[in-house]
Protein backbone atom coordinates (compact mmCIF):
# COMPACT_ATOMS: atom_id res chain seq x y z
CA UNK A 1 0.00 0.00 0.00
CA UNK A 2 1.45 3.41 -0.98
CA UNK A 3 1.66 6.04 1.50
CA UNK A 4 -1.38 8.58 1.59
CA UNK A 5 0.18 10.88 4.65
CA UNK A 6 3.51 11.72 5.11
CA UNK A 7 5.67 14.23 8.02
CA UNK A 8 8.82 15.21 7.39
CA UNK A 9 10.43 16.25 10.07
CA UNK A 10 8.26 18.73 11.11
CA UNK A 11 8.65 21.02 14.31
CA UNK A 12 5.65 23.23 16.13
CA UNK A 13 7.32 25.78 18.22
CA UNK A 14 4.63 28.43 20.15
CA UNK A 15 7.56 30.77 20.74
CA UNK A 16 9.97 29.29 23.48
CA UNK A 17 7.50 26.50 24.17
CA UNK A 18 8.39 23.64 21.74
CA UNK A 19 5.10 21.38 21.29
CA UNK A 20 6.75 18.76 18.52
CA UNK A 21 9.83 17.81 17.82
CA UNK A 22 10.91 16.86 14.52
CA UNK A 23 7.97 14.58 14.21
CA UNK A 24 8.59 12.18 10.74
CA UNK A 25 6.44 9.59 10.08
CA UNK A 26 3.98 8.38 7.08
CA UNK A 27 0.62 6.40 6.61
CA UNK A 28 -0.37 4.32 4.76
CA UNK A 29 -3.36 3.97 2.50
CA UNK A 30 -6.25 2.36 4.51
CA UNK A 31 -4.76 2.44 7.64
CA UNK A 32 -6.42 3.10 10.88
CA UNK A 33 -3.70 5.21 13.16
CA UNK A 34 -4.97 5.57 16.41
CA UNK A 35 -3.00 8.43 18.42
CA UNK A 36 -2.49 8.34 22.19
CA UNK A 37 -0.48 10.25 24.34
CA UNK A 38 -0.87 11.97 27.84
CA UNK A 39 -2.10 15.60 27.90
CA UNK A 40 -0.21 18.25 26.30
CA UNK A 41 1.97 15.59 24.37
CA UNK A 42 0.96 17.35 20.90
CA UNK A 43 -1.67 14.95 19.51
CA UNK A 44 -4.78 17.55 19.19
CA UNK A 45 -1.58 19.83 17.14
CA UNK A 46 -0.85 16.39 15.51
CA UNK A 47 -3.97 16.70 14.32
CA UNK A 48 -4.64 20.11 13.50
CA UNK A 49 -1.90 20.31 11.96
CA UNK A 50 -3.30 17.59 9.27
CA UNK A 51 -6.51 19.64 9.02
CA UNK A 52 -4.74 22.68 8.36
CA UNK A 53 -5.79 24.53 11.08
CA UNK A 54 -2.07 24.84 11.55
CA UNK A 55 1.32 25.23 10.16
CA UNK A 56 4.36 23.41 10.82
CA UNK A 57 6.97 25.69 11.90
CA UNK A 58 9.77 23.59 10.04
CA UNK A 59 9.04 20.68 8.00
CA UNK A 60 6.92 19.66 5.90
CA UNK A 61 3.26 17.88 5.56
CA UNK A 62 2.25 15.82 2.30
CA UNK A 63 -1.07 14.58 1.29
CA UNK A 64 -0.95 12.02 -1.78
CA UNK A 65 2.42 13.29 -2.45
CA UNK A 66 1.54 16.87 -2.59
CA UNK A 67 1.91 19.57 -0.14
CA UNK A 68 -0.68 19.49 2.20
CA UNK A 69 -3.08 22.76 1.53
CA UNK A 70 -2.86 25.01 4.67
CA UNK A 71 -6.07 25.52 5.45
CA UNK A 72 -9.34 22.80 5.82
CA UNK A 73 -9.98 20.90 2.92
CA UNK A 74 -12.95 18.67 1.32
CA UNK A 75 -10.02 16.30 0.96
CA UNK A 76 -9.65 15.71 5.29
CA UNK A 77 -13.05 14.85 6.94
CA UNK A 78 -13.44 15.23 10.32
CA UNK A 79 -15.56 14.53 13.43
CA UNK A 80 -14.95 16.26 16.63
CA UNK A 81 -15.77 15.29 20.25
CA UNK A 82 -18.59 18.33 20.40
CA UNK A 83 -20.11 21.14 17.68
CA UNK A 84 -19.46 19.03 14.95
CA UNK A 85 -22.55 18.99 13.43
CA UNK A 86 -24.84 22.30 12.54
CA UNK A 87 -27.54 23.02 15.31
CA UNK A 88 -29.84 24.88 12.50
CA UNK A 89 -29.96 22.27 10.03
CA UNK A 90 -32.02 18.91 10.88
CA UNK A 91 -29.86 15.58 10.03
CA UNK A 92 -30.62 15.39 6.57
CA UNK A 93 -29.80 19.15 5.58
CA UNK A 94 -26.76 18.57 7.67
CA UNK A 95 -25.65 15.66 5.40
CA UNK A 96 -26.83 17.62 2.50
CA UNK A 97 -24.84 20.28 3.39
CA UNK A 98 -20.96 19.29 1.45
CA UNK A 99 -22.92 18.68 -1.43
CA UNK A 100 -25.06 21.42 -1.82
CA UNK A 101 -21.70 23.57 -1.54
CA UNK A 102 -19.86 21.60 -4.09
CA UNK A 103 -23.36 21.47 -6.67
CA UNK A 104 -23.90 25.45 -5.93
CA UNK A 105 -21.76 27.91 -5.83
CA UNK A 106 -23.36 30.89 -5.05
CA UNK A 107 -26.42 29.87 -3.69
CA UNK A 108 -25.07 26.96 -1.74
CA UNK A 109 -28.42 25.11 -2.51
CA UNK A 110 -29.15 22.67 -5.01
CA UNK A 111 -32.93 22.36 -6.41
CA UNK A 112 -34.70 20.30 -8.49
CA UNK A 113 -33.47 16.90 -9.85
CA UNK A 114 -29.89 17.47 -8.72
CA UNK A 115 -31.09 17.96 -5.45
CA UNK A 116 -33.34 14.75 -5.13
CA UNK A 117 -29.98 12.47 -6.28
CA UNK A 118 -28.64 14.53 -3.57
CA UNK A 119 -31.01 13.43 -1.22
CA UNK A 120 -31.11 10.04 -2.22
CA UNK A 121 -27.64 9.99 -1.59
CA UNK A 122 -27.18 11.56 1.76
CA UNK A 123 -30.67 9.28 2.60
CA UNK A 124 -28.32 6.21 2.07
CA UNK A 125 -25.95 7.36 3.92
CA UNK A 126 -28.09 8.32 7.03
CA UNK A 127 -29.69 4.91 6.72
CA UNK A 128 -26.07 3.06 6.65
CA UNK A 129 -25.12 5.22 10.17
CA UNK A 130 -28.36 3.77 11.62
CA UNK A 131 -30.00 6.96 11.59
CA UNK A 132 -32.77 6.15 8.75
CA UNK A 133 -34.98 6.45 11.29
CA UNK A 134 -34.44 10.41 12.04
CA UNK A 135 -34.29 12.64 8.72
CA UNK A 136 -36.01 15.69 9.58
CA UNK A 137 -34.86 15.25 13.27
CA UNK A 138 -32.28 18.46 14.70
CA UNK A 139 -29.33 17.71 16.86
CA UNK A 140 -30.72 19.31 20.15
CA UNK A 141 -33.08 16.16 19.79
CA UNK A 142 -30.49 13.73 19.12
CA UNK A 143 -28.46 11.60 21.62
CA UNK A 144 -24.71 12.06 21.99
CA UNK A 145 -24.11 9.12 19.88
CA UNK A 146 -26.58 9.86 17.95
CA UNK A 147 -25.13 13.38 17.09
CA UNK A 148 -21.74 11.47 16.11
CA UNK A 149 -23.31 9.54 13.91
CA UNK A 150 -24.58 12.11 11.98
CA UNK A 151 -21.54 14.10 12.34
CA UNK A 152 -19.26 10.75 10.66
CA UNK A 153 -22.73 10.03 7.58
CA UNK A 154 -21.89 14.06 7.21
CA UNK A 155 -18.14 14.19 6.54
CA UNK A 156 -17.89 10.05 5.04
CA UNK A 157 -20.54 11.74 2.26
CA UNK A 158 -17.93 13.28 0.50
CA UNK A 159 -15.55 11.06 0.29
CA UNK A 160 -12.48 12.23 2.06
CA UNK A 161 -9.38 10.97 1.50
CA UNK A 162 -8.61 10.85 5.12
CA UNK A 163 -10.94 10.82 7.93
CA UNK A 164 -9.71 12.50 11.01
CA UNK A 165 -11.46 11.88 14.74
CA UNK A 166 -10.63 14.25 17.36
CA UNK A 167 -11.55 11.99 20.57
CA UNK A 168 -14.99 11.42 18.56
CA UNK A 169 -16.39 8.62 21.54
CA UNK A 170 -14.86 10.45 24.17
CA UNK A 171 -18.17 12.52 25.76
CA UNK A 172 -20.38 9.20 25.25
CA UNK A 173 -21.64 6.22 27.62
CA UNK A 174 -19.84 3.04 27.90
CA UNK A 175 -22.58 1.22 25.95
CA UNK A 176 -23.03 3.88 23.41
CA UNK A 177 -19.09 3.77 22.72
CA UNK A 178 -19.49 0.34 22.16
CA UNK A 179 -21.88 0.39 19.49
CA UNK A 180 -20.24 3.24 17.65
CA UNK A 181 -17.05 1.05 17.80
CA UNK A 182 -19.06 -1.47 15.82
CA UNK A 183 -20.24 1.27 13.65
CA UNK A 184 -16.94 3.29 12.51
CA UNK A 185 -15.17 -0.39 12.20
CA UNK A 186 -17.52 -1.68 9.54
CA UNK A 187 -17.65 2.25 7.90
CA UNK A 188 -13.88 1.69 7.41
CA UNK A 189 -13.98 -1.22 5.86
CA UNK A 190 -16.84 -0.81 3.45
CA UNK A 191 -15.43 3.04 2.21
CA UNK A 192 -11.96 1.31 2.39
CA UNK A 193 -10.66 4.72 4.60
CA UNK A 194 -7.67 6.08 5.83
CA UNK A 195 -8.13 7.05 9.80
CA UNK A 196 -6.85 9.25 12.37
CA UNK A 197 -8.38 9.01 15.58
CA UNK A 198 -7.01 10.67 18.53
CA UNK A 199 -8.53 9.45 21.82
CA UNK A 200 -7.81 9.24 25.32
CA UNK A 201 -8.53 5.25 25.71
CA UNK A 202 -5.90 3.00 25.20
CA UNK A 203 -7.86 -0.07 24.97
CA UNK A 204 -10.24 1.65 22.14
CA UNK A 205 -6.86 3.01 20.76
CA UNK A 206 -5.71 -0.73 20.57
CA UNK A 207 -9.20 -2.57 19.73
CA UNK A 208 -9.71 0.11 16.93
CA UNK A 209 -6.24 1.06 14.86
CA UNK A 210 -4.12 -0.69 12.65
CA UNK A 211 -1.39 1.07 13.93
CA UNK A 212 -0.93 3.03 17.51
CA UNK A 213 0.94 5.74 17.43
CA UNK A 214 1.85 7.19 21.03
CA UNK A 215 3.08 11.04 21.32
CA UNK A 216 5.25 11.92 24.30
CA UNK A 217 7.94 13.90 25.61
CA UNK A 218 11.21 12.16 25.08
CA UNK A 219 13.11 14.20 28.08
CA UNK A 220 11.74 16.68 31.03
CA UNK A 221 13.07 19.46 32.80
CA UNK A 222 11.70 20.33 35.88
CA UNK A 223 13.25 23.69 35.43
CA UNK A 224 11.85 24.33 31.53
CA UNK A 225 9.08 22.14 30.82
CA UNK A 226 8.84 23.87 27.55
CA UNK A 227 12.15 23.14 26.31
CA UNK A 228 11.45 19.72 24.83
CA UNK A 229 8.78 19.03 22.29
CA UNK A 230 6.50 15.34 21.71
CA UNK A 231 8.11 13.11 19.62
CA UNK A 232 6.27 9.64 18.31
CA UNK A 233 7.56 7.34 21.38
CA UNK A 234 5.95 4.14 20.66
CA UNK A 235 4.59 2.94 16.78
CA UNK A 236 2.91 -0.22 17.19
CA UNK A 237 2.12 -2.26 13.80
CA UNK A 238 -1.41 -4.70 14.67
CA UNK A 239 -2.55 -7.29 12.66
CA UNK A 240 -5.26 -7.87 15.08
CA UNK A 241 -4.94 -11.81 14.23
CA UNK A 242 -3.57 -12.29 18.03
CA UNK A 243 -4.66 -10.90 20.95
CA UNK A 244 -4.56 -7.59 21.04
CA UNK A 245 -3.95 -6.87 24.37
CA UNK A 246 -1.93 -3.24 25.28
CA UNK A 247 1.99 -3.38 26.04
CA UNK A 248 2.76 -2.87 29.44
CA UNK A 249 5.00 0.37 28.96
CA UNK A 250 1.82 2.07 27.56
CA UNK A 251 -0.42 1.24 30.44
CA UNK A 252 1.30 4.09 32.40
CA UNK A 253 1.58 6.58 29.74
CA UNK A 254 -2.21 7.73 29.67
CA UNK A 255 -2.76 8.22 33.37
CA UNK A 256 0.58 10.14 33.44
CA UNK A 257 0.00 14.05 35.29
CA UNK A 258 0.24 16.90 33.05
CA UNK A 259 3.94 18.69 33.52
CA UNK B 1 -37.05 24.87 56.27
CA UNK B 2 -37.05 25.01 52.29
CA UNK B 3 -35.04 27.85 50.85
CA UNK B 4 -37.00 30.53 50.08
CA UNK B 5 -34.75 30.89 46.41
CA UNK B 6 -37.02 27.36 45.98
CA UNK B 7 -39.81 28.03 46.10
CA UNK B 8 -41.95 28.69 42.98
CA UNK B 9 -45.16 29.68 42.35
CA UNK B 10 -47.82 27.20 39.82
CA UNK B 11 -48.67 29.04 37.06
CA UNK B 12 -52.05 29.94 38.42
CA UNK B 13 -50.06 31.57 41.63
CA UNK B 14 -47.91 33.31 39.23
CA UNK B 15 -50.28 35.23 37.02
CA UNK B 16 -52.13 35.97 40.25
CA UNK B 17 -48.85 37.28 41.62
CA UNK B 18 -48.01 38.99 38.06
CA UNK B 19 -51.84 40.74 38.39
CA UNK B 20 -51.17 41.78 41.91
CA UNK B 21 -48.58 45.00 41.80
CA UNK B 22 -50.63 45.91 38.68
CA UNK B 23 -53.92 45.87 40.81
CA UNK B 24 -52.88 47.91 43.89
CA UNK B 25 -51.50 50.53 41.47
CA UNK B 26 -54.61 51.27 39.85
CA UNK B 27 -56.30 51.58 42.79
CA UNK B 28 -53.07 53.48 44.31
CA UNK B 29 -53.97 55.95 41.29
CA UNK B 30 -58.26 55.68 41.45
CA UNK B 31 -57.70 56.46 45.46
CA UNK B 32 -55.11 59.70 45.05
CA UNK B 33 -57.05 61.00 42.46
CA UNK B 34 -60.76 60.83 43.89
CA UNK B 35 -58.97 62.50 47.23
CA UNK B 36 -57.77 65.69 45.06
CA UNK B 37 -60.88 65.71 43.11
CA UNK B 38 -62.57 65.95 46.42
CA UNK B 39 -60.35 68.87 47.55
CA UNK B 40 -60.07 70.29 44.15
CA UNK B 41 -62.74 69.79 41.78
CA UNK B 42 -61.01 71.38 38.80
CA UNK B 43 -57.93 69.48 39.51
CA UNK B 44 -55.39 68.17 36.34
CA UNK B 45 -52.79 66.29 37.85
CA UNK B 46 -54.48 62.80 38.00
CA UNK B 47 -57.75 63.07 36.09
CA UNK B 48 -60.61 60.49 36.71
CA UNK B 49 -60.68 57.66 34.43
CA UNK B 50 -63.59 58.98 32.84
CA UNK B 51 -61.99 62.20 31.87
CA UNK B 52 -59.23 60.40 30.26
CA UNK B 53 -61.89 57.89 28.52
CA UNK B 54 -63.59 61.22 27.51
CA UNK B 55 -60.54 62.66 25.89
CA UNK B 56 -58.89 59.00 24.17
CA UNK B 57 -62.27 59.08 22.84
CA UNK B 58 -62.09 62.50 21.28
CA UNK B 59 -58.51 62.18 19.88
CA UNK B 60 -59.06 58.90 18.15
CA UNK B 61 -62.39 58.97 17.08
CA UNK B 62 -63.17 62.88 15.78
CA UNK B 63 -61.61 64.79 12.89
CA UNK B 64 -59.30 67.65 14.37
CA UNK B 65 -60.87 70.45 12.19
CA UNK B 66 -57.40 72.14 11.78
CA UNK B 67 -55.40 69.45 9.99
CA UNK B 68 -58.99 67.16 8.65
CA UNK B 69 -57.18 64.44 10.09
CA UNK B 70 -57.85 62.08 13.31
CA UNK B 71 -55.15 62.86 15.71
CA UNK B 72 -54.64 59.70 17.25
CA UNK B 73 -53.84 57.85 14.46
CA UNK B 74 -52.44 60.78 12.11
CA UNK B 75 -49.67 60.30 15.66
CA UNK B 76 -49.12 57.06 15.36
CA UNK B 77 -49.16 56.74 11.64
CA UNK B 78 -46.26 58.99 11.71
CA UNK B 79 -44.23 57.49 14.58
CA UNK B 80 -44.59 54.21 13.30
CA UNK B 81 -43.64 55.43 9.28
CA UNK B 82 -40.08 56.88 10.98
CA UNK B 83 -40.16 53.87 13.42
CA UNK B 84 -40.32 51.35 11.01
CA UNK B 85 -37.90 52.76 8.77
CA UNK B 86 -35.35 53.39 10.97
CA UNK B 87 -35.33 49.96 12.32
CA UNK B 88 -35.66 48.66 9.15
CA UNK B 89 -32.49 50.45 8.10
CA UNK B 90 -30.83 49.37 11.27
CA UNK B 91 -31.49 45.84 10.90
CA UNK B 92 -30.41 45.71 7.01
CA UNK B 93 -27.33 47.47 8.01
CA UNK B 94 -26.65 44.97 11.46
CA UNK B 95 -26.67 41.97 8.91
CA UNK B 96 -24.22 43.17 6.54
CA UNK B 97 -21.91 44.48 9.19
CA UNK B 98 -22.48 42.05 11.73
CA UNK B 99 -22.19 38.81 9.27
CA UNK B 100 -18.87 40.85 7.50
CA UNK B 101 -17.49 41.34 11.06
CA UNK B 102 -18.46 38.09 12.39
CA UNK B 103 -16.48 36.15 9.99
CA UNK B 104 -13.43 37.76 8.39
CA UNK B 105 -11.02 38.77 10.88
CA UNK B 106 -9.95 41.35 8.11
CA UNK B 107 -13.30 43.00 8.53
CA UNK B 108 -13.31 42.59 12.45
CA UNK B 109 -9.70 44.23 12.27
CA UNK B 110 -11.16 46.79 9.57
CA UNK B 111 -14.56 48.23 10.96
CA UNK B 112 -14.65 46.62 14.74
CA UNK B 113 -13.02 49.84 16.25
CA UNK B 114 -14.78 52.17 14.10
CA UNK B 115 -18.15 50.68 15.23
CA UNK B 116 -16.86 50.54 19.02
CA UNK B 117 -15.96 54.05 18.79
CA UNK B 118 -19.69 54.93 17.29
CA UNK B 119 -21.08 53.07 20.10
CA UNK B 120 -19.80 55.09 23.05
CA UNK B 121 -21.10 58.43 21.51
CA UNK B 122 -24.35 59.48 23.88
CA UNK B 123 -27.19 59.64 20.21
CA UNK B 124 -29.23 62.11 21.85
CA UNK B 125 -25.97 64.45 21.67
CA UNK B 126 -25.58 64.05 17.61
CA UNK B 127 -29.16 65.49 17.32
CA UNK B 128 -28.10 68.57 17.14
CA UNK B 129 -25.56 67.65 14.00
CA UNK B 130 -28.62 65.58 12.67
CA UNK B 131 -31.06 68.41 12.52
CA UNK B 132 -28.00 70.98 10.99
CA UNK B 133 -27.12 68.07 8.02
CA UNK B 134 -30.82 66.67 7.69
CA UNK B 135 -33.02 69.57 8.50
CA UNK B 136 -35.97 68.99 10.67
CA UNK B 137 -37.59 66.99 8.62
CA UNK B 138 -38.42 63.02 8.41
CA UNK B 139 -35.00 61.94 7.57
CA UNK B 140 -33.05 63.46 10.94
CA UNK B 141 -35.72 61.71 13.12
CA UNK B 142 -35.13 58.33 11.31
CA UNK B 143 -30.97 58.54 11.29
CA UNK B 144 -31.24 59.17 14.92
CA UNK B 145 -33.16 56.06 15.31
CA UNK B 146 -30.82 54.29 13.26
CA UNK B 147 -27.38 56.05 15.05
CA UNK B 148 -28.87 55.40 18.10
CA UNK B 149 -29.00 51.24 17.74
CA UNK B 150 -27.40 50.41 14.93
CA UNK B 151 -23.78 50.11 16.58
CA UNK B 152 -25.45 47.92 19.78
CA UNK B 153 -27.12 46.36 17.07
CA UNK B 154 -24.16 45.15 15.15
CA UNK B 155 -22.08 44.19 17.93
CA UNK B 156 -24.46 41.95 19.54
CA UNK B 157 -24.72 40.06 16.12
CA UNK B 158 -20.73 40.17 15.28
CA UNK B 159 -20.15 38.91 18.78
CA UNK B 160 -22.90 36.12 17.97
CA UNK B 161 -21.53 35.19 15.04
CA UNK B 162 -17.71 35.05 16.32
CA UNK B 163 -18.84 32.53 19.32
CA UNK B 164 -19.93 30.21 16.70
CA UNK B 165 -17.79 27.08 17.86
CA UNK B 166 -14.57 26.94 15.68
CA UNK B 167 -15.72 23.11 15.31
CA UNK B 168 -18.35 24.09 12.74
CA UNK B 169 -16.41 26.68 10.92
CA UNK B 170 -13.64 23.56 10.49
CA UNK B 171 -16.37 21.17 9.55
CA UNK B 172 -18.20 23.63 6.87
CA UNK B 173 -14.59 24.09 5.91
CA UNK B 174 -13.69 20.45 5.27
CA UNK B 175 -17.20 19.52 3.31
CA UNK B 176 -15.85 22.67 0.92
CA UNK B 177 -17.93 25.16 1.72
CA UNK B 178 -16.39 28.50 0.90
CA UNK B 179 -16.19 31.95 2.51
CA UNK B 180 -19.09 32.42 1.02
CA UNK B 181 -21.12 29.62 1.61
CA UNK B 182 -20.13 29.66 5.25
CA UNK B 183 -21.66 33.50 5.74
CA UNK B 184 -24.94 32.04 3.63
CA UNK B 185 -25.57 28.70 5.57
CA UNK B 186 -23.51 28.18 8.50
CA UNK B 187 -23.39 31.95 10.04
CA UNK B 188 -26.71 33.33 8.28
CA UNK B 189 -29.54 30.98 9.75
CA UNK B 190 -27.90 30.83 13.20
CA UNK B 191 -27.63 34.96 13.27
CA UNK B 192 -31.18 35.54 12.48
CA UNK B 193 -32.61 34.40 15.58
CA UNK B 194 -30.21 36.55 17.76
CA UNK B 195 -30.88 39.67 15.55
CA UNK B 196 -34.65 39.35 15.74
CA UNK B 197 -33.86 39.12 19.66
CA UNK B 198 -31.45 42.25 19.51
CA UNK B 199 -34.16 43.96 17.52
CA UNK B 200 -36.65 43.50 20.28
CA UNK B 201 -33.84 44.75 23.23
CA UNK B 202 -33.62 48.34 20.52
CA UNK B 203 -37.25 48.33 20.78
CA UNK B 204 -36.92 50.22 24.22
CA UNK B 205 -34.30 52.88 22.97
CA UNK B 206 -35.19 53.62 19.44
CA UNK B 207 -38.57 54.66 21.22
CA UNK B 208 -37.07 56.68 23.16
CA UNK B 209 -35.03 58.06 20.43
CA UNK B 210 -38.15 58.39 18.28
CA UNK B 211 -39.93 60.52 21.12
CA UNK B 212 -37.12 62.71 21.93
CA UNK B 213 -37.24 63.89 18.37
CA UNK B 214 -40.49 64.36 17.81
CA UNK B 215 -40.79 66.42 21.12
CA UNK B 216 -37.95 68.76 19.94
CA UNK B 217 -39.09 69.06 16.51
CA UNK B 218 -42.15 68.09 14.54
CA UNK B 219 -45.90 68.86 14.11
CA UNK B 220 -47.05 65.14 13.92
CA UNK B 221 -46.40 62.01 16.07
CA UNK B 222 -47.18 60.50 19.45
CA UNK B 223 -44.11 62.39 21.18
CA UNK B 224 -44.99 65.44 19.55
CA UNK B 225 -48.91 65.26 21.00
CA UNK B 226 -47.71 64.64 24.41
CA UNK B 227 -44.84 67.03 24.87
CA UNK B 228 -47.44 70.16 22.63
CA UNK B 229 -50.52 69.00 25.39
CA UNK B 230 -47.76 69.47 28.22
CA UNK B 231 -48.19 72.95 28.07
CA UNK B 232 -51.63 72.87 29.40
CA UNK B 233 -50.87 69.88 31.70
CA UNK B 234 -53.32 67.59 29.79
CA UNK B 235 -52.56 64.75 31.73
CA UNK B 236 -56.30 63.42 30.41
CA UNK B 237 -54.57 63.39 26.98
CA UNK B 238 -50.86 62.37 27.98
CA UNK B 239 -51.84 59.12 29.70
CA UNK B 240 -54.15 57.45 27.31
CA UNK B 241 -51.10 58.30 24.61
CA UNK B 242 -48.57 56.63 26.70
CA UNK B 243 -50.46 53.94 27.68
CA UNK B 244 -51.19 53.67 23.74
CA UNK B 245 -47.51 53.47 22.90
CA UNK B 246 -46.68 51.24 25.91
CA UNK B 247 -49.33 49.05 24.15
CA UNK B 248 -47.81 49.00 20.65
CA UNK B 249 -44.25 48.11 22.26
CA UNK B 250 -45.85 45.20 23.86
CA UNK B 251 -47.14 44.35 20.65
CA UNK B 252 -44.33 44.61 18.03
CA UNK B 253 -42.38 42.56 21.07
CA UNK B 254 -44.80 39.67 20.74
CA UNK B 255 -44.72 40.03 17.51
CA UNK B 256 -41.02 39.61 16.59
CA UNK B 257 -40.84 36.66 19.33
CA UNK B 258 -43.44 34.75 17.80
CA UNK B 259 -41.96 35.71 14.12
CA UNK B 260 -38.69 33.93 15.87
CA UNK B 261 -40.35 31.06 17.52
CA UNK B 262 -42.33 29.98 13.97
CA UNK B 263 -38.81 30.81 11.69
CA UNK B 264 -36.43 29.59 13.90
CA UNK B 265 -37.54 26.91 15.87
CA UNK B 266 -34.43 25.22 16.32
CA UNK B 267 -32.81 28.14 18.43
CA UNK B 268 -35.86 27.93 20.62
CA UNK B 269 -36.11 23.94 20.86
CA UNK B 270 -32.51 24.18 21.84
CA UNK B 271 -32.71 26.42 24.96
CA UNK B 272 -35.71 25.38 26.36
CA UNK B 273 -33.65 21.51 26.63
Amino acid sequence: MSDILSFDRVWVEYGDKIVLEQVSLSVAEGAFVSIVGPSGAGKSTFLRLTLGQERPTRGAIQLDGRPLRPEPGRDRGVVFQRYSVFPHLNAIENVLFGLDCEGSRFSGRLWGQKRRAARATAEAMLVQVGLGGALEVYPAQLSGGMQQRLAIAQALVMRPRILLLDEPFGALDPGVRLDMHGLITSLWREHQLTILMVTHDIKEAFKLGTRVLAFDKRRHDPQAPNRYGSVVVYDFPLDHKGTTAVPAELETLAERPET
Amino acid sequence: MRRLLNVRPSSGARFLLGFLPLLALALLYLAASSIRHAENPSEKILPTVGAMADQARIMALQVDPQTGAIPLWQDTGASLRRLGLGLSIATATTLILGLLIGVLPLARAGLGPLIAGIAVIPPIAVLPILFITFGLGETAKIVLIVVGVTPFMIRDLAGHIAAIPEEQIVKAQTLGASSWQIALRVALPQAMPRLLESLRLSLGPAWVFLISAEAIASDVGLGYRIFLVRRYLAMDIILPYVAWTALLAVAFDLILLTLSRRAYPWAHSARTR
